[in-house]
């Protein structure tokens, strides 16, 4: 039965580690939204003193990619320090897997930012304070470099596809170097949108295309 | 070696019949000619003959007459056909508007978004949330300057049936072409075009147990349509192309193979297989209660998603569709579910299951315990609904 995924993602998938609502976590966060068919849910506990996950757990919502990612990133966070943690990086997330094919490589990128976002609203409550700061266009293109071209599972920055950024009164405007009716289009407009929308200064996001 | 499955996605594609098989092979291996002209050499005469019954066979089963029936490489084609050819035809002469329904299927709808990029007006019907069509919204639509409607037969993903009849009353009523759909109604549910007033009629052979490559479109006599690949003049000066006529030969035995009591045998698994999947918590149908394929069901979980759903399924040997964004290949969730007023959650959410003649009587009790234990397994993992 040939699959596209490795025996590791299939074996996460059967079985994925550290799976369950954890009900006394230190900090939670849920990335992702049923819109998008993609959701994962994070909750850690994390040892005050030496600032270690001590436990990590996931939930998941979405195809098999998504519950392996989830199911990794808890194996790669528990026993690190939050610092070690936030470093974890999605292409660790994809590698410790076996790969997972281009077109889901996104489901990584989710993983991570449900780790990050935990991580961060625990720091929230614990002492580091969050500024304010307005979004500027560097701030759209690092988000947007979260964003993966499914063709290719690379970001949108790095395949050079994002070819304009424009931000202002509370409009971002991205251009996007490929045709309108690109088999991927639509998606890559929402998940875009998805990146950016939330930012507490953007009122509107326009996804343009180049032909 | 291939392992056994229950396959329930007819829709996709079927098992081939084997008396298909054996009613094709004498045109791969003996009556191997092209179909020449009358006039030509006697293996190529007798080839002619082969196809023209063959077109003979599927036309009788519309009501057609032969010479209204072109074979064509599947219904995509046959679709692309009759919107493009009656744009080409009509669309400097009556007008550039064109009215269809949102939940077309790709090639009726791609085509009608491709003439829109050429200046065409397109009007999308309303639907219900059942996915009927509005007929006095469809009335209204229809002006002077529409040159086509297409509506389908029944829809792929949720399998509800059009009133074909009164749509053909109205376009008829405004004189209008109509174009329906029914690659997955032909055989399965009526249609007469002596009966129905329809002009062009799209048709394939994948989806009841014939060849995969080969499908038609019925054209009522006088029909303004131009062709819109050059070659030959195969097909009435319609579609050019060297005549595949072991598969027209294979379509017309598909047709013929097809039954009322094996139609109804699919109905009696498809409605066991519904009763029997709403009894899970969380779920609702997809389509319309009644007005709906005799062998198809689409049924929406909440909380879980399709494409897991179905590896899960997958690993117990069974084989179905889902209208999760995941699933599809541009990643975008069903247009048929969102279309009828359904959120993308319920779009995530939604498996399609079409039955055919391969399928057993406990293929529905095996799928739906299946379905049952995974759908648990999943929700344990969700984010979602436990609140």
């Amino acid at each position: 039965m040939p699959l596209p995924y490795s025996e590791l993602v299939m074996e996460h998938f059967r079985h994925p580690h550290n799976v369950g609502r954890m009900e006394d976590a230190d900090a939670k966060a849920m990335e992702g939204s049923p819109a998008c068919g993609d959701m994962v849910a994070v909750y850690l506990k994390v040892d005050p003193e030496t600032q270690r996950i001590s436990d990590v757990s996931f939930e998941s919502y979405g195809c098999a990619s998504n519950i392996a990612t989830g199911s990794i990133i808890t194996d790669l966070a528990k026993g690190k320090t939050l610092e070690e943690a936030k470093h974890i990086s999605w292409q660790e997330a994809s590698d410790a897997l076996g790969g997972l094919p281009p077109i889901k490589a996104h489901c990584s990128v989710l993983a991570v930012d449900g780790l990050r976002a935990a991580i961060q609203s625990y720091e929230e409550r614990h002492g580091l304070v969050k500024e304010r700061v307005p979004t500027t266009v560097e701030e759209v293109r690092r988000r947007l470099k979260h964003v993966m071209n499914p063709v290719t599972g690379l970001d949108l920055v790095r395949t050079k596809l994002v070819q304009d950024i424009e931000v202002a009164d509370g409009k971002v405007r991205i251009v996007v170097d490929l045709p309108a009716d690109h088999q991927f289009a639509a998606n890559m407009r929402e998940e875009i949108t998805d990146k950016i929308e939330p930012l507490w200064d953007v009122k509107e996001v326009v996804v343009e295309f180049t032909e | 070696m291939f392992e056994k499955i229950v396959y329930l996605d007819n829709a996709a594609a079927t098992r081939l019949d084997e008396r298909v098989l054996e009613a094709m092979r004498p045109y791969f291996f003996d009556l191997y000619a092209v179909a020449t002209s009358q006039f030509g050499y006697s293996l190529g005469v007798d080839a002619r003959d082969a196809l023209d019954s063959a077109r003979g066979r599927v036309a009788v089963a519309l009501g057609a007459k032969p010479e209204e029936f072109v074979f064509t490489s599947g219904d995509t084609e046959a679709s692309n056909m009759a919107l493009k050819g009656v744009a080409l035809a009509l669309g400097e002469k009556k007008g550039r508007h064109i009215v269809t329904s949102p939940l077309e299927d790709f090639p009726v709808l791609y085509s009608a978004r491709a003439l829109e990029k050429q200046g065409f007006r397109v009007t999308y019907l309303k639907v219900d949330e059942t996915g009927r069509v509005d007929l006095d919204q469809l009335r209204d639509a229809l002006t002077p300057e529409t040159i086509l409607l297409s509506v389908q037969a029944a829809n792929q993903e949720i399998g509800t049936l059009q009133d074909v009849k009164a749509i053909g009353e109205i376009a008829r009523e405004k004189g209008v072409l109509f174009h329906t759909d029914a690659t997955h109604a032909f055989t399965r549910v009526p249609l007469d075009v002596r009966e129905v007033g329809v002009d062009l009629v799209t048709v394939s052979a994948h989806t009841i147990h014939g060849p995969k490559g080969v499908g038609g479109l019925y054209v009522r006599e006088g029909t303004p349509i131009r062709k819109w690949m050059d070659g030959g003049f195969q097909e009435f000066d319609l579609r050019p192309g060297v005549e595949n006529i072991p598969g027209a030969v294979g379509f017309a035995e598909a047709v013929e193979l097809v039954t009322p009591d094996e139609t109804a045998r699919l109905q009696g698994m498809r409605d066991r297989l519904i009763e029997r999947l709403l009894k899970v918590p969380h779920t609702r149908l997809n389509g319309h209660p009644l007005y709906r394929l005799p062998h198809n069901a689409n049924i929406s979980f909440r909380f879980v998603e399709g494409e897991s759903l179905l590896l899960h399924l997958d690993m117990r040997g069974f084989a179905v569709s889902t209208g999760s964004a995941c699933f599809s290949r541009s990643l975008e969730a069903s247009h048929v579910i969102l279309g009828i007023g359904g959120d993308h959650e319920r779009a995530h959410g939604s498996v399609r299951f079409t039955f055919g003649r391969f399928n057993q009587d406990e293929d529905v009790e095996a799928v739906a315990g299946a379905l049952e234990e995974v759908v648990t397994e999943l929700r344990k993992i969700s984010p979602l609904g436990k609140d």
